[in-house]
């Protein structure tokens, strides 16, 4: 347990009346101040002691030989206190609610990225602290600064980030929002634009083979976000921001206690651009005229005595983008081929119910209950092709955690349904689907609470149209030395392709759209099936009070069936299913070093991603084989009066990637080399106030000519989705942060 | 949902030991011991007991809360469990050879 040592130098005035220290113990949350009953106060090196009672209130007898009175409670920091007089102590604990890193410090100082020696999975923990590092704004841009997932460019048109992890695209990741799956179906292509970078409370990365308890969907990994909580959120929050591509956001946060159970809170973003850039000259807009807003309310209910946790959510959103050529004005040119433009209009409605208990008397038994809805509605064109797509998804998931004798050995089982209405109008095709699927799962655990962990889990699901089926998973976790870990994963994974809402940047393109059907189910073709197998090791060294942690990491992602986007012919795209080999190898070499205010973090990647087209064996075009990361942060000491100064630096070289052959790349050619910076500078004025100044890919790398066939841009040639770096350039912006804290 | 529970966890539950349930008995005495790797040990020789179902020492307070199958299990095994690797309980002490071969950290000062 960490030991946070205070030191409270109470008034050197002895009385001698009474040799009896009392007082409370209390613990705030929020606005609110809780008593601790239970907590355990004892003086130090002594068995006397006592136990505060129901109202925090405790009464202790003086002790001749010790003043150094510890107080201590399973889910607080430990505080130690020297207590050099008897006046009323009224002392709050603090709530010690994460996992932990071994450390004994005076000012605890959290790595806000964090790789865990808990975990037996390869699980990256994100905190909110390293998010603020990120340029802004919504989920896709919040893993700038992470090596473990890569920010691509997805085409020139809609200035959308896509995200790839161990060399697959987030298709190929389990994305969910507090473990209900999100960004998947339709909203695979801009999802992840779709949730505002404030309201995101932490997220974790989970490499490899995930957990069988959230699907089976998950090949290459998984990516949970965890949203900012009525009961844990400051009560008043907001944020502004302004950027130099004519980019301007608003996020508010309100929270409200309603009584001691019940806790409200609404959160707001806007977000638009209205400007038009064309700083290439090549006649398009460099990123779209865009507007979004969004709103979430949710209703948390906590009852801990009884045991009783509960969340009621629901959140709107809307989003508009508007690109094409600068001329292109929609309401006169739509549906023409004067200008070229185009427009994506998104509407979506999500609401959650969660509900989780656990047994007041038996702390690791618990169960869940979770229910998910949402509609997802995309109206949208890109110069004569029409895309809209409609998906209607309904999620639910009951989970029961458990123990088999004792916690060394313990369980989750559960069964989660989900249905999913697919309506989408490809140009003139109507596409209908409904999946439909349950599933029923059952993962052990097992720690000999020393050095050995692993999970095995395994689920069976029916479902309509990938058939009925079994999905294992195992992780295993070996400390051999004191902070050396060592973790192998594999399991299998599948998921249907959905073609078109993945690979939406075949709209930015007048390649004829081929489909080889091979009697599958969706769109003609069969489901994607693959392995993963892993292994990562990592040790930690402590030199002196400085923190070195170097880890590497192996990931084969080995296709059993795969949906090939085949871009290789020029003026097409075709889907087909795999016939011979696919697989997606990954390594990855990282060091971190903390000295002091000071961190240091960086990584090198290489990828092997190769699969047989029916053109023959390939590498995936525009995924670069190596790439190199690194990230300076700095942190000075808080202030007494919380003042702080932050800066840090993120430099990313992106190795050469793969061209497919067009008009503008000859067959067999390559991207060159490039180099992204980018830095941030914050200043805290204080608890409630601060300003930020940032830089994006400061040294203004961009690609000469990102879109082909761009003169002619309803002639065959026409491709804007070959984007292998930056369109737009350098970007500054400045942005400030205020809350109210209670 | 793990978080979820996690903070349901760590808020104060229910603190008395209910003695009616026997299948699920909580308890709490004091065990002696230093440091993490007494930790470790402690809580490794308290579930090697057959019923012992959850267990958590704690360093400061010296503390050992179990919960436990009355049924299966009675509670002085458990101090003996944890006596014979070399940590008193308050009912239980450990033979002196025990204790000369605990790790450097975990030799505690013995009262008496």
């Amino acid at each position: 347990m960490k030991i946070q040592v205070v030191i409270l130098c109470l008034s050197w005035i002895v009385t001698f009346s009474q040799d009896n220290l009392s007082g409370t113990i209390k613990y705030k949350e929020n606005n609110k101040i809780i008593p601790v009953a239970g907590a355990n106060l004892y003086w130090e090196n002594i068995s006397k002691g006592t136990v505060s009672d129901e109202q925090g209130g405790f009464a202790l007898e003086r002790d001749v030989v010790s003043n150094v009175l510890i107080i201590s409670h399973l889910g607080f920091k430990t505080d130690t206190l020297i207590v050099n007089s008897n006046e009323r102590l009224d002392h709050f604990l603090i709530p010690d609610n994460e996992d932990e890193l071994e450390e004994v410090t005076l000012i605890q100082r959290r790595k806000s990225l964090q790789k865990s020696f808990i975990e037996v999975q390869n699980i990256i923990k994100v905190s909110s602290a390293e998010l603020l590092k990120a340029a802004c704004c919504n989920l896709s841009e919040s893993f700038e600064t992470n090596p473990a997932i890569d920010v691509n460019f997805s085409d020139a048109l809609t200035g959308t980030k896509q995200i790839k992890m161990l060399g697959l695209s987030s298709p190929y990741l389990l994305i969910s929002e507090e473990n209900i799956p999100m960004v998947r179906g339709a909203s695979q292509a801009y999802g992840l634009t779709f949730t505002p970078g404030t309201w995101i409370e932490s997220i974790q990365i989970s490499k490899g083979a995930g957990s069988v308890t959230h699907g089976f969907e998950s090949i290459a990994g998984e990516i949970n976000t965890e949203l900012t909580k009525p009961l844990t959120d400051v009560p008043f929050f907001l944020n502004l921001f302004g950027s130099g591509n004519g980019r301007f956001e608003l996020n508010s946060h309100f929270n409200r206690k309603l009584s001691d159970r019940l806790h409200l809170g609404l959160y707001l973003h806007g977000n638009q651009r209205k400007e038009k850039f064309d700083r290439n000259k090549d006649g398009f807009l460099d990123q779209p005229l865009a507007q979004q807003f969004n709103i979430m309310n949710r209703w948390q209910y906590i009852f801990p005595e009884k045991g009783w946790v509960s969340f009621l959510s629901w959140r709107w959103m809307n989003d508009q983008k508007l690109g094409g050529t600068v001329n292109f004005e929609p309401h006169l040119d739509s549906g023409k081929t004067i200008n070229w433009g185009s427009e994506i209009k998104t509407n979506r409605f999500d609401a959650s119910f969660k509900l989780g208990y656990v047994f007041p008397k038996l702390p690791y038994q618990s169960f869940g209950f979770q229910s998910a809805y949402s509609n997802h509605d995309q109206d949208s064109y890109y110069g004569l092709r029409i895309y809209d797509i409609n998906h209607k998804s309904f999620y639910t998931n009951i989970l029961f955690n458990s123990i088999i004798g004792n916690t060394l050995n313990k369980f989750k089982s559960g069964i989660n349904f989900s249905h999913d209405e697919y309506d989408e109008q490809v140009n003139n095709f109507n596409y209908l689907r409904t999946d439909q699927n349950v599933g029923a799962f059952f993962e052990f655990l097992h720690d000999n609470n020393e050095n050995f962990s692993w999970i095995g889990g395994i689920r069976i699901d029916v479902h309509n149209r990938l058939g009925t089926f079994v999905t294992p998973r195992f992780h295993f976790k070996y400390l051999p030395l004191e902070k050396f870990v060592i973790r192998l994963s594999t399991g299998s994974g599948r998921k249907s392709a959905n073609i078109f809402a993945e690979n939406q940047t075949l709209f930015a393109t007048n390649r004829k759209i081929n489909i080889t059907g091979s009697g599958g189910q969706i769109y003609g073709l069969r489901p994607e099936k693959a392995w993963n197998y892993g292994l990562s090791l990592s040790k930690s060294f402590d030199i002196g009070s400085d923190d070195l942690t170097v880890s590497a990491d192996y990931y084969i992602t080995d296709f059993v069936d795969q949906v090939v986007v085949d871009w290789e012919k020029s003026e097409e795209i075709s889907f087909y299913n795999l016939t011979g080999n696919s697989s997606a190898k990954s390594f990855q070499f990282e060091v971190d070093f903390t000295h002091n205010q000071w961190n240091f973090r960086t990584a090198y990647k290489n990828y092997d991603v190769k699969l047989d087209y029916k053109s023959g064996s390939l590498r995936k075009p525009l995924q670069a084989r190596n790439r190199f990361f690194a990230n300076v942060g700095f942190e000075s000491n808080l202030t007494a009066k919380d003042q702080q100064w932050r800066w840090d630096l993120t430099y990313h070289l992106v190795g050469t990637q793969r061209l497919v052959e067009t008009t503008r790349d000859k067959a067999n050619s390559y991207s060159p080399n490039y180099s992204l910076w980018n830095s941030q500078l914050t200043r805290v004025f204080s608890e409630t106030f601060e300003l930020y100044l940032g830089g994006e890919n400061i040294g203004d790398y961009r690609q000469t000519n990102p879109i082909i066939g761009g003169e002619n841009p309803f002639g065959p040639d026409f491709d804007a989705s070959q984007v292998y770096a930056p369109v737009f350039g350098n970007m500054i912006y400045a942005g400030l942060r205020f809350k109210i804290k209670s | 949902m793990k978080k979820l529970f996690l903070i349901l966890m760590l808020l104060p539950l229910g603190i008395h030991a209910q003695e009616k349930s026997k299948k699920n008995v909580k308890t709490e005495f004091t065990v002696v011991g230093n440091c993490d790797a007494c930790q470790k040990r402690i809580e490794k020789a308290a579930l090697s007991v057959k019923g012992v179902k959850m267990v958590n020492w704690d360093i400061p307070s010296n503390v050992i809360t179990i919960i436990y199958d009355q049924r299966k299990v009675h509670l002085d095994s458990i101090h003996k469990s944890i006596s014979a690797i070399g940590h008193d309980t308050e009912k239980s002490f450990s033979s002196l050879a025990v204790y000369d071969a605990l790790p450097l950290c975990c030799q505690y000062i013995r009262k008496e």
